[in-house]
């Protein structure tokens, strides 16, 4: 079946057979191998991207279903500047073997886009789709929360640009 | 220039991993690849009456199928690479693919290879196998029993091995005032890297050389055991881990997968690619812990722990991992006194083969097995002669004037200050306090406990001379290049081969302090065989302690040589020339100076060098330890458990760690957080289970309950800092600590809150149905706390 | 992690999926969020030939809050119950159920339709749905029909929707003028689904029961009504003692598998306790 889709802004149209999940799209025709498989019961998030703005496992969504949507993974998050999220996972130690990485820092992109200010209970709330082994979850609440701050600085930034 | 050693630098390896550029080894794709889906038994013990492939053949996009039958004249079987002395341990052979039996859920029975990993999977659905299912044994003890079913015929009672050490403390327990017995059971548990497994193989026909790219802790080790195994010699052989999602232990092994894929790339003549699902990872990565342990201390009645003498029936699983009978005996036996002065102690093990997936390292190893022990009957000892278990802690942990301190095994503790440690740990948590607060609200009838664990392991791995008298097939040094190029810049190889634990960065600290180089001008390399001539791997502690040394001497190589260079710029003897900083000066005169860059470009000119000098700048150094490090801490949990639920709640968690010298104390608070998670989801969540068939009940993240995000308050850490005699760079190891020292910690604290109920011990994990089980068996009742 | 080979067909009306389902009806299933049935073909647990995706039928989406109703498109994502504010307005139970589920990336994707046709015993939104009363908007080749909730479980993974036949939409009765009302649920700590699940509603009228639903899901063979606890709560004061007797009939009028030690009897005595404790402990 042909496919299209808009992946970190750029079209791209694939033959694939209606069992490809959006994960291996991705993977393997997109050549965007950042997005992980890390189960297969649909429960570490590793492979969490962003669909039309919603954080979801695309692990569990097939490429099929994503036709005409917009996808945005991990090799996206950056724009001319690291994303604030990748600020804060860099500055904060949110990562240590970079697996869940890509699944966390989607996730916590969505939650900042939600819920602009979220409390340390939010956050860990917001993670329970997501199964992290090496950091033990601290330093990534951390990673959200200096994200969170950077957004805040970054806007003040713009404004005041704005009215300078 | 400020220290950088010390200093809480930003990650390396992160520019690349944030932006989703790490390369995983799922992540390569070679023009021509095939995929290989192997196919697994259903059954844990079964005799293999017919496998065909002949339909799996017939299946769109399949190339190829193989059984055991294929390999078994190709392929030798894959050994352990450790054999304990004085044991008399049997081998049982280890085939890449079952040839006649099958000894464990997920033992491969057949491989297909096809065009696409979907094909492959159809293809594995194709392949028809009759099996004739036999009577399992998971237990380690029931392994034993007479009658108990056989894993290898020609292994009598399923014992692997029967290690003893320590001396005789019967004539202490026969006339001491206390003994106190406990049995533990260490319950089974899934390492679960997020990564997967995965193996990529390639044959070059023209060098014959075969590549393969694997998840692998250790990659020369990994050279080393294919090479005989695949009888391609190791220089015709490059094993490659760029890089690795995690692993704690359950990627040391060398696994029938990456033999299966790498004989087939050569066969085939085409790349093959393997990537385990979560299912299978459940099934054939290696598992960690699993002992059946019986225990006793020996003691006064005032306090004093005179012996302490282990039982331990390890389970090895149905084959010989390998490094599985170091695990329970070397890593564990030779510690399990603790941080305690305790004159006397004996372990002995039984390690156990029996129808379970292989066990091997999972962070800590062995040591988390022993210091459970110990503390866990610190405990019940204090609760027996009604002392307060702090207050036998004090009695009993090793004071600081004894180091080096030598164990009743012959172990030399090479510093510490326990009571130090302590005592901060104690600066954060008001213990009278929490006593006073724990009365209260027993009254109200709510529970609240507090468990400590003042832990002492062993890192660091270690003394080849010692690896070698404990049965290690191999050494446990480290080798480092340091190559200074021309403009200064610096590429750092080391045999050591992290994989998240951020040793890019480490490292490149290490040399940006010693050289004077700035941190951005330094690259680490690790993981290839091809680029470092040897090394043993990431593995127990080992990374900064032993391959960080390494680095460190090969620095003083490269330095000494440019203050040669330094000095004949200078003109000047080198016994006036001082390096600090990256300058080399004349003494008394600092306007007088080399850059280290400018020494650098010298070396490679080479248009003048001192007479008789080589050119070029590079410094290689091997490490060998002379001991191994001990770190050691304070850990306290407090907890309150809902008698209503069983519900544990982790309220606080207060670790002070010793790791001596820090380098990022960043990275060595990650490092800590980590390992608590791990322990702690040993005390509270994780466990594996069979049923009476040996089929695994806990096989996916929907039942084996992997920590996350919620269960955790805030961690509060502390250190203290007392260097390492022995290591050059003063550390001593941090990535196992907070999976050693945390589950002791909670499971006293979970004991001591249940304590009311006359509750001592409970099995981990402490599940909420089981504590509350044996809160009602004690006639605890409903309390509604929250009703109007 | 890979599905077995099938065919994929995008549906654009109701029409469709009744038609297309009625081909092969053996080995045709309908694909909603997928977050049940895709994990179960990734396992090879569920092989199908044929899938009809329903992600683009209008009639299965939106929200509409009439007068008296309710009324939910089949294909509403858990995250649009949560955000909704006519849910909050008119079913607060629905969105505080569907907020819990699973975690956010699953509550972007699965479906309150999905759910309900997956039958999962262990799942949160039915026992919302039970609590208020729902009733199902069913259509198939013999026509529409309505169905309450109540009848709608058989057994574990069953309900009565009949070969060909699509749930189009659920509708709510507005909860009652001045109730309080409570999801409380107990995750698995590894899978996140119900243990048990609560579902409460009470209006009190002078400190008595004038009315009051009681809906469990996770720790029977299917959800359920405490229909006798109900009853026996109307007309009381609701104070502790009561509550304690209502937690204790819901119990003991159930039997519950695997429970040799009581453990699941008592969650439910527990649970229902708290539950009501806490609408006690409202307004």
């Amino acid at each position: 079946m042909s496919v299209t889709m808009t992946v970190n802004g750029t079209t791209i149209t694939r033959s694939v057979e209606p069992r490809t999940l959006l994960v291996h799209f991705l993977r393997d025709e997109a050549g965007l191998t950042g997005t992980h498989v890390g189960c297969d019961t649909s429960q570490c998030g590793a492979c969490t991207v962003l669909l039309n703005g919603d954080a979801v496992k695309s692990c569990t969504v097939l490429a099929v279903q994503a036709n005409g949507a917009e996808v945005v993974t991990i090799e996206g998050l950056e724009q001319e500047v690291l994303h604030p999220v990748q600020q804060g996972f860099w500055e904060k130690h949110g990562l240590q073997c970079g697996f869940c990485t890509p699944g966390a820092m989607l996730t916590a992109s969505y939650l900042l886009s939600t819920n602009p200010h979220p409390s340390e209970t939010d956050i860990r709330d917001a993670l329970d789709g997501l199964l992290c082994r090496c950091t033990g979850y601290e330093t990534i609440v951390r990673s959200v929360q200096r994200a969170q701050e950077i957004m805040d600085e970054r806007q003040t930034e713009e404004r005041e640009t704005k009215i300078g | 220039m400020a220290d950088v050693i010390g200093s809480a630098l930003k990650r390396h390896e992160d520019v690349r991993l944030i932006r989703g550029k790490g390369q995983y080894t799922d992540d390569i794709k070679l023009p021509g690849m095939l995929y290989a889906g192997i196919v697994r038994s259903p059954h844990a013990h079964a005799r293999l009456v017919k496998v065909d492939v002949s339909r799996a053949l017939k299946m769109p996009g399949v190339v190829a199928a193989f059984t055991g039958a294929d390999l078994k004249d190709e392929v030798g079987f894959i050994p352990t690479a450790w054999i304990p002395p004085d044991s008399d341990m049997k081998m049982p052979p280890h085939p890449a693919l079952a040839v006649d039996m099958v000894r464990y859920q997920g033992d491969g029975v057949a491989v297909v290879i096809a065009q696409t990993p979907a094909q492959a999977r159809d293809g594995v659905d194709a392949v028809e196998v009759e099996y004739e299912s036999l009577p399992a044994v998971t237990n380690p003890f029931a392994a034993a029993q007479e009658g108990a079913p056989l894993v290898h015929e020609d292994i009598a009672g399923n014992v692997a091995f029967h290690w003893k050490v320590g001396g005789d403390v019967e004539e202490i327990f026969n006339r001491a005032e206390v003994v106190v017995r406990q049995e533990f059971r260490q319950q089974r548990l899934v390492p679960n890297a997020m990564e997967p497994r995965s193996a990529v193989a390639q044959w070059n026909p023209a060098t014959e050389e075969l590549t393969l790219w694997a998840t692998t802790q250790n990659p020369h080790i990994h050279r080393l055991l294919m090479s005989g195994i695949l009888g391609i010699p190791e220089h015709k052989l490059r094993v490659v881990a760029i890089d690795v999602g995690g692993a704690f232990g359950s990627k040391i092994s060398c696994y029938p997968d990456e033999i299966i894929v790498s004989w087939a790339a050569r066969r085939l003549n085409r790349p093959v690619k393997w990537t385990e699902t979560r299912t299978e990872n459940f099934t054939v990565t290696s598992h960690g812990r699993d002992h059946v342990q019986e225990v006793a201390l020996a003691g006064t009645k005032d306090g004093h722990i005179e012996a302490i003498r282990v039982k331990t029936y390890a389970n090895l699983g149905a084959y010989l991992s390998t490094a599985a009978p170091g695990v329970p005996t070397i890593l564990f036996g030779l510690i399990v006194n603790g941080a305690y002065a305790i004159p006397e102690a004996s372990a002995e093990v039984y390690g156990m083969l029996t129808h379970t997936t292989p066990v091997d390292a999972y962070r800590g190893a062995g040591r988390p097995e022993a210091t459970f022990l110990v503390e866990r009957m610190v405990d019940l000892y204090a609760h027996a002669i009604n002392k307060d278990p702090l207050e036998v802690r004090n009695i009993n942990l090793i004071p600081a004037e004894a180091f080096p301190y030598t164990n009743p095994f012959g172990l030399q503790y090479d510093s510490g200050n326990y009571q130090g440690a302590l005592a901060k740990a104690l600066e954060i948590v008001d213990y009278a306090a929490f006593r006073r607060e724990q009365e209260n609200l027993r009254q109200q009838g709510k529970y609240i406990g507090i468990g400590f664990s003042t832990y002492v392991e062993m890192c660091g791995l270690g003394p080849s001379e010692v690896a070698g008298a404990v049965g290690f097939q191999g050494g446990l040094w480290e080798s480092a290049t340091v190559r200074v190029h021309p403009t200064g810049k610096v590429t750092v190889f080391t045999g050591a081969s992290p994989h998240g634990q951020g040793e890019e960065t480490t490292f490149a600290q290490i040399v940006a302090q010693e050289l004077g180089v700035p941190p951005e001008d330094i690259e680490v390399v690790h993981g290839d065989t091809s680029k470092i001539a040897m090394g043993w791997g990431t593995y127990g502690s080992r990374t900064t302690v032993v391959g960080g040394a390494a680095i460190h001497l090969a620095d003083q190589k490269v330095i000494a040589k440019a203050r040669k260079i330094a000095a004949h710029k200078l003109e000047v003897g080198e016994d006036d020339v001082e390096f600090e900083q990256g300058i080399f000066s004349v003494k008394g005169l600092p306007a007088r100076a080399v850059t280290f860059q400018e020494a650098a470009l010298d070396a490679y000119l080479a248009w003048s060098l001192p007479a008789g000098m080589e050119p070029a700048l590079e410094g290689t150094a091997f490490y060998n330890p002379e001991n191994f490090t001990y770190p050691f801490g304070t850990h306290i949990a407090i907890v309150s458990v809902d008698p209503d639920t069983g519900d544990v709640e982790l309220m606080r968690y207060v670790a002070v760690d010793d790791v001596g010298v820090v380098i990022n104390p960043m990275l060595v608070e990650g490092q800590i957080h980590g390992g608590l998670v791990q322990g702690i989801g040993q005390a509270l969540y994780e466990g594996v289970e069979y049923d009476t068939n040996g089929q695994l009940m806990t096989g996916s993240f929907l039942d084996y309950a992997m920590p996350k995000a919620r269960f955790f308050p805030k961690f509060e850490t502390a250190h203290t800092t007392t260097p390492s005699p022995h290591n050059p760079l003063g550390v001593k190891g941090v990535g196992e600590t907070g999976a050693i020292a945390s589950t002791p910690a909670v499971v006293n604290a979970v004991m001591d809150a249940l304590a009311p109920f006359g509750i001592q011990d409970l099995p981990m994990p402490l599940t909420p149905r089981k504590v509350w089980q044996a809160i009602a068996s004690k006639g605890g009742h409903m309390h509604v706390h929250d009703a109007i | 992690m890979f599905t077995t080979p099938f065919d994929y067909r995008n549906a654009h009306s109701v029409q469709d999926v009744i038609e297309w389902l009625q081909e092969d009806p053996d080995n045709t299933k309908i694909l909603a969020g997928g977050h049940s049935l895709l994990p179960l073909m990734k396992l090879r647990l569920s092989t199908v030939s044929h899938l009809i995706d329903i992600g683009q039928i209008p009639e299965l989406q939106g929200i509409v809050l009439s007068d008296n109703e309710l009324r939910i498109g089949a294909f509403t994502r858990y995250v649009q119950l949560v955000r909704d504010p006519s849910v909050a307005l008119a079913a607060p139970l629905v969105a505080e159920a569907a907020r819990v589920i699973g975690d956010l990336q699953v509550r972007n994707r699965g479906t309150i339709g999905g759910s309900l046709c997956h039958a999962d015993p262990a799942a949160d939104l039915p026992a919302a749905l039970l609590a208020l009363g729902a009733e199902l908007e069913i259509a198939g080749p013999a026509g529409k029909r309505r169905e309450d909730i109540d009848s709608f479980f058989l057994a574990p993974f069953i309900t009565t929707l009949a070969p060909g036949e699509v749930l189009t939409a659920i509708r709510i009765p507005r909860i009652a003028q001045g109730a309080r009302s409570i999801y409380l649920k107990r995750p698995h700590l590894a899978s996140g689904y119900p243990i048990i699940g609560v579902a409460a509603w009470v209006v009190l009228r002078d400190a008595q029961v004038d009315s009051c639903r009681i809906a469990i899901t996770g720790i029977g063979s299917v959800p359920f009504r405490a229909f006798s606890a109900e009853q026996m709560l109307v007309g009381q004061t609701f104070t502790r003692d009561v509550i304690l007797r209502a937690a204790e009939q819901v119990a003991s009028d159930q039997s519950f598998d695997d429970d040799d030690d009581g453990y699941k009897a008592n969650l439910c005595r527990v649970y229902v306790t708290r539950a009501l404790a806490a609408l006690g402990n409202q307004g």
